[in-house]
């Protein structure tokens, strides 16, 4: 379907943006890359009285390494963290999760402060900002503030966002640590049936502070606390990545959706967790 | 009604259009170029693919208010400039538009495989068009033509 009627106003700096939004009320609908955004448009599943464009706001742009952590500007797109040399060499994770976002000619346009704010939980990147513990930095006419990425995502579609802010960035701590991601698709290119982004570190061949997100699998990303004990402190073999996934049980509640059922996904996250997991195994014995 | 001056294949354009215009929509209705397929208009097909300011993009998922001093290129513009004539004629050759109407989202994307480094396997080549749908061929005939574009392109110094 043709979209709605709608109004377009272009912000070019912050300033623009608050009175923008002061002008056009709830009824206003920040766009960015707009690839998410004008497909649900096309389904009518909102009609906005006014879009309005950040993509001219140069604060919101920049890939940088400053006070201790690399930041993304809102802006960056999905194209630029698969070969951006400073996210290769601080964020592979995101680099590695970058391919399975979607389709060439998508990834040039989309933004990671748009996949973040519109939420999907099958998303990668809502995944890999809580694996990597990011913090994501929003900004509206009363200031920035700092969210931690495991509180960002509250509910389905849904963040910590007030009415009237935007995200400004998105910050990573620079920690040396493994980094992997595995998803399961009926399509290369599509939305997640389900998938797993995860950290940790080894130290002497033990696993500390690893960080399993499962997306897919419920309401939001979903940082699994259970398996994250099950694996402490454990050196990575067959019997701590199968207690991994007998924790699952713990952690995941997933809800029946056009893919199956909650055992399906059940069943895709555990044989995700053996991906990932062999994976580290492997870079470990080739690093040995 | 929102202003905007952009390039489209060469040739500076100023228009007014309503912010529900799409881009391929102002291609076709506006502009009178047909090349640019609308199919899904929802970003899932990929027969709308073209160039805005030099990488490949969903033309349905681009307000053509948002294009002001952009530069957009279509199937017409990279036929004419002579940059895939090899891929069209390799398309010819392993019949692989049947159809037709999938064809110029198909050439815009495996152009721009094409233009970058590299020398990608029938897999890379197959996950690069995995968000181009084609309806006729099976996409075998489609790969085929995109490497023998890779193969003969490399044999020339």
């Amino acid at each position: 379907m043709k979209w709605p009627a709608m109004g377009y106003a272009r912000a070019k700096s912050l300033a623009e943006l608050w009175s923008a939004l002061d002008a056009h009320g709830s009824a206003g609908q920040i766009i960015a890359g707009g690839q998410t955004l004008l497909a649900t448009l096309a389904f009518r599943l909102s009609e906005p009285s006014t879009l309005i464009d950040i993509t001219g706001i140069p604060e919101l742009r920049g890939i940088s390494v400053q006070g201790g952590a690399l930041r993304l500007g809102a802006l960056t797109l999905h194209a630029d963290l698969c070969c951006d040399p400073l996210v290769k060499a601080h964020a592979p994770l995101l680099a590695a999760a970058a391919p399975l976002i979607a389709h060439p000619a998508i990834r040039n346009r989309g933004t990671i402060g748009g996949s973040l704010a519109y939420a999907d939980p099958a998303a990668e990147l809502p995944a890999c900002v809580i694996a990597l513990d990011a913090t994501v930095i929003t900004v509206s006419a009363k200031g920035e503030r700092r969210v931690p990425a495991a509180a960002f995502f509250t509910d389905l579609l849904q963040t910590a966002l007030e009415p009237q802010e935007i995200i400004a960035a998105v910050e990573f701590p620079l920690t040396k640590r493994l980094g992997a991601i595995e998803e399961i698709a009926r399509r290369s290119g599509d939305y997640a049936m389900a998938g797993l982004a995860a950290t940790l570190h080894l130290e002497a061949g033990r696993v500390i502070k690893p960080r399993l997100v499962y997306f897919g699998v419920g309401k939001i990303p979903v940082l699994a606390a259970a398996a994250a004990k099950a694996l402490e402190g454990r050196s990575l073999d067959t019997a701590s990545i199968s207690a991994v996934q007998a924790a699952l049980a713990e952690d995941l509640d997933p809800p029946q959706d056009l893919h199956g059922p909650p055992e399906m996904k059940r069943h895709l996250a555990r044989v995700l967790t053996e991906r990932v997991l062999q994976g580290f195994l492997r870079e470990k014995v080739q690093a040995a | 009604m929102i202003p905007i001056s952009l390039t489209v294949n060469g040739e500076k354009v100023v228009r007014h259009v309503e912010p529900r215009r799409h881009l391929i929509d102002f291609l076709r209705l506006d502009l009178g170029l047909t090349g640019s397929h609308a199919g899904c208009e929802h970003g899932v097909c990929g027969a709308c693919t073209l160039r805005v300011n030099g990488k490949i993009m969903r033309g349905c998922l681009i307000l053509a208010a948002s294009l002001d001093g952009a530069d957009v290129v279509t199937i017409e513009g990279i036929s004419e400039s002579g940059e895939v004539s090899d891929l069209q004629a390799a398309f010819v050759a392993r019949n692989a538009a049947q159809c037709g109407f999938c064809t110029p989202g198909m050439v815009m994307t495996a152009a721009e495989l094409l233009a970058e480094a590299g020398t990608p396997t029938r897999g890379e080549i197959r996950e690069y068009l995995s968000g181009n749908y084609c309806r006729c061929t099976g996409y075998q005939a489609i790969v085929d033509a995109v490497e023998d574009t890779l193969r003969s392109r490399s044999a020339k110094p």
